[in-house]
């Protein structure tokens, strides 16, 4: 299982929980558990977002892995000018 | 990808200050921009625009226009596609509108004409027949009770309820326990902060040249920043597939963010397709006010919790930004990035994004990130004041390190922002006497950088020289910095090396240059085509010793035998292989796609004397630093110019520009003469002081470095006229009239 934390604005579609834990081995497998947990992340993950791994902000790449130890936090989608 | 090179001891190239590849070009007039296109029976096209701030259409009559012999085709919001969605449909009721206009200026018809007079000269005889209805410019305004809604139903599920409907996303974070930090703190202050819409000010205007006939296959040359996300959205927009769109980006005369998204060119092609002929578009410098993406104007709140020792207990900010009359605007990085900077551990943020009617907003260098640190680090020197402290001491003492929890989220990795503070303590500039009547201001920022898709091709001349293609338009000397990183890897002359801008049908696609990405996204895919381009021409070496590609190393631009087992042969040079490499099996070439994940974050601080003349108002920049994390500079001179380049606008936000509104809505200063941008004679000479601390997401250690520069001077700028002024400025611009009125308030004045 993978401890996923939340933003802050996320909380209430989590029913209040800072963190969620799914089974995954990758980015992609962290937001399918995470829609699938609380459907009501969907909207939001869809909108985009990105997702740090052991600090290492890993910004669409579903395919990133994910170890069972790492710290992953959900984060805004990145964009720049 | 891991940062594979041992030292920047070993660089040849990198690191050095080669002359510009488009120099001579642009100094000559040689260089091709947007404007400069031109194609066989072309037709100039022309924009009516709105003047209204919001108003429903209730009628277009365009006969006595179509009538004029000139007038070849008319567009309106019929001639685009229809069932659009998402960020699809919010661009293309930007680039024309709908059934409301929602901002002055917005697009509301196109003309297309054998002259350029001929086609203004139709625009007045377009009939368009509006209903006003009440409008809103002030971000805070827009929020209450009873402001006129833009458009209902707009926000996301972020929004709690009971928002006003102009509320359309919301973001919050932070962590730990902010009432018990500030209960721990012997000071705390708190500010309200407003920041006013600026515009990036490039120096050239948007301008493109169309062409799309009835087959449904068409080519754009245009200025933009992102050539392929051209194509995919003007295809969007007009209902055809991507790939029958060939898009070539000119030459750029700025971006900065504003040309990262399209304005004319969907027009141009929609006029192009109703009149089977070419269509050039070029805006004047007051449609690219009215009509193109300044930045969000902000309203924040930040409260700070501050021991008598100088460390922060907690950190709190609620930021504000309006983005136009569309959802968009950054007020996701004011927040996240605002607290960056500080291990503190109770931080909570919170943005709100609001609807305004003003033009769509676009990126800005860092967007969100200026405005957010601006009422930060205003905060944090107030504190500074009151206690007694240093402010770089005190930075330092609560700065970010390696493996601090970010106020974002994740802990931070390998970062520079402690090497800038202490470069900064360290320099000159910090221990100068200052005068009275002057001010110092130091401030901190910080951006996120971005790496986005990236393909590249790099082909071998039978000479030895090699033809370089990138997908990112070169909005900052990246011809340059790509090119020497090539160069670097193969083991030849930067000077062997011709980089070239590919248009969108030559390589696969690239995200636009934007975020900081292009040095380092695509120098990381040059660096990796360049080494499986390494890979063949010692495969040809191999076959030639008849040993094993295993056995052949590349080294200084030549492969040779790995070691004494592998043989003894002479070494062969770049040129030497590809001389006969049409004989030994064909052209050789390379090439990279990616999406990398490793685009570094990047700290700065800046130092910034300022003088404030009670009697006018005026205010002087006496002098400035600039301290960042490069990472790797890969060629410093244009490093120190996106230091500059960063400073120089950062002055013009805090202390001059800034978009005025009349009472009815419309935008009052939409010209270089009533809109003040910095000139040479508002600048001081501004330092740079380069800090490497390799980013181990690049080959080579690069950093972005293109908008990490913009985020602390509205802030170090602030801190240094309030400063000199004895008062707290707490609104930009800080024009004279809002000096003198801070003096007044305060009794200095």
């Amino acid at each position: 299982m993978v401890e996923v934390v939340l933003w802050g604005g996320l909380r209430p579609f989590a029913e209040g929980k800072a963190s969620v834990e799914v089974e995954a081995r990758t980015v992609g497998e962290v937001l399918r558990g995470l829609a699938a947990a609380h459907p009501a992340l969907k909207p939001h993950i869809d909108a985009g977002v990105s997702v740090a791994i052991d600090g290492r902000i890993i910004e669409s790449s579903l395919t990133e892995p994910v170890g069972a130890g790492s710290e992953v936090v959900l984060m805004q989608k990145l964009r720049g000018g | 990808m891991p940062l594979d090179h041992p030292s920047s001891n070993d660089f040849t190239v990198v690191g050095t200050r080669p002359v510009r590849p488009d120099g001579v070009d642009k100094v000559t007039g040689r260089a091709r921009f947007g404007a400069d296109a031109s194609a066989p029976g072309m037709l100039h096209g022309a924009i009516l625009r709105s003047p209204h701030a919001h108003a429903r259409i209730l009628r277009i009559d365009a006969s006595r226009a179509e009538a004029l012999p000139e007038v070849k085709a008319i567009v309106t919001r019929a001639d685009f596609a229809d069932g659009l969605t998402g960020e699809n449909w919010n661009i293309l009721e930007n680039v024309m509108a709908g059934d409301r206009v929602l901002y002055d200026g917005h697009a509301v018809a196109a003309v297309a004409a054998t002259t350029q007079l001929a086609a203004r000269d139709a625009l007045d005889l377009i009939d368009v027949e509006y209903e006003a209805l009440p409008h809103v410019i002030d971000v805070d305004e827009a929020m209450k009770d009873g402001a006129p809604v833009i458009r209902e139903g707009a926000a996301d599920a972020s929004v709690p309820p009971g928002m006003h409907p102009n509320v359309v996303r919301h973001h919050e974070s932070g962590h730990g326990d902010v009432d018990a930090g500030f209960a721990e703190a012997d000071l705390v202050i708190e500010r309200s902060f407003k920041t006013a819409a600026a515009h990036q000010g490039y120096i050239e205007p948007h301008a493109c040249l169309a062409q799309l006939g009835p087959d449904r296959k068409g080519e754009v040359w245009c200025c933009t920043q992102g050539h392929f996300n051209v194509a995919r959205t003007c295809a969007a927009l007009l209902g055809i597939d991507a790939s029958q769109l060939r898009v070539t980006a000119s030459e750029i005369g700025g971006g900065f963010g504003g040309k990262t998204t399209v304005f004319i060119e969907p027009v141009a092609l929609a006029l192009s397709l109703k009149s089977n002929r070419p269509v050039k578009l070029v805006m004047s410098r007051a449609e690219v006010f009215r009509a193109t993406g300044p930045t969000s104007s902000a309203s924040m709140d930040v409260k700070i919790g501050m021991t008598r020792d100088g460390r922060m207990t907690a950190l709190s900010g609620e930021f504000r930004l309006q983005g136009g009359a569309f959802p968009g605007a950054p007020m996701e990085f004011a927040a996240m990035c605002a607290f960056a900077p500080y291990n503190v551990p109770n931080i909570r943020n919170i943005g709100w994004d609001v609807l305004c009617n003003r033009p769509k907003q676009a990126a800005y260098r860092a967007p969100g990130s200026p405005m957010g640190a601006f009422a930060t680090e205003s905060v944090i020197d107030e504190l500074c004041n009151e206690l007694g402290l240093d402010p770089i001491e005190t930075r330092l003492k609560n700065a970010s390190r390696e493996g601090t929890r970010a106020a974002f989220g994740p802990k931070f990795p390998r970062i520079g922002l402690v090497e800038t503070l202490e470069a900064a303590r360290d320099h000159p500039h910090y221990a100068a006497p200052i005068e009275p009547g002057q001010g110092r201001g130091v401030s901190c920022g910080f951006w996120f950088n971005h790496s986005g898709e990236t393909s590249v091709s790099l082909a071998l001349a039978e000479d030895g020289t090699v033809s370089l293609s990138v997908g990112t338009p070169d909005i900052g000397g990246s011809r340059a910095s790509i090119g020497m990183m090539a160069a670097e890897t193969l083991g030849i002359p930067y000077e062997k090396v011709r980089t070239t801008v590919a248009d969108t049908a030559t390589l696969g696609y690239n995200d636009i240059s934007h975020g900081s990405r292009v040095t380092y996204a695509s120098g990381l895919a040059t660096i990796k085509a360049a080494e499986d381009t390494i890979d063949k021409l010692c495969g040809r070496a191999a076959a030639e010793w008849g040993i094993d590609r295993e056995a052949v190393v590349w080294e200084n631009g030549h492969a040779k035998p790995a070691g004494p087992n592998a043989g003894d042969f002479e070494p062969l040079s770049l040129a030497e292989i590809t001389s006969k490499m049409g004989r030994t099996g064909g052209p050789i070439a390379g090439h990279f796609e990616c999406t990398p994940e490793g685009a570094g974050v990047s700290f700065a601080t800046h130092i910034v004397d300022a003088e404030v003349d009670p009697e006018t108002g005026a205010t002087g920049i006496l002098r400035y630093t600039v301290v960042q994390d490069a990472g790797k500079a890969v060629h410093p001179s244009y490093v120190e110019g996106q230091f500059q380049g960063g400073a120089a606008q950062g002055i013009g936000w805090a202390l001059n520009e800034e978009y005025i509104y009349g009472d009815d809505g419309r935008l009052q200063n939409p010209g270089f003469l009533d809109y003040r941008i910095p000139v040479a004679s508002d600048l001081p000479m501004i330092d740079t002081v380069i800090v490497e601390v390799p980013n181990p997401g690049h080959p080579f250690g690069v950093r972005g470095v293109g908008e990490t520069s913009i985020c602390p001077p509205l802030a170090a700028i602030a801190n240094a006229v309030s400063n000199a002024a004895g008062v707290r400025l707490t609104e930009l611009p800080m024009s004279p009239p809002r000096i003198l009125k801070a003096l007044a308030e305060s009794g200095d004045g």
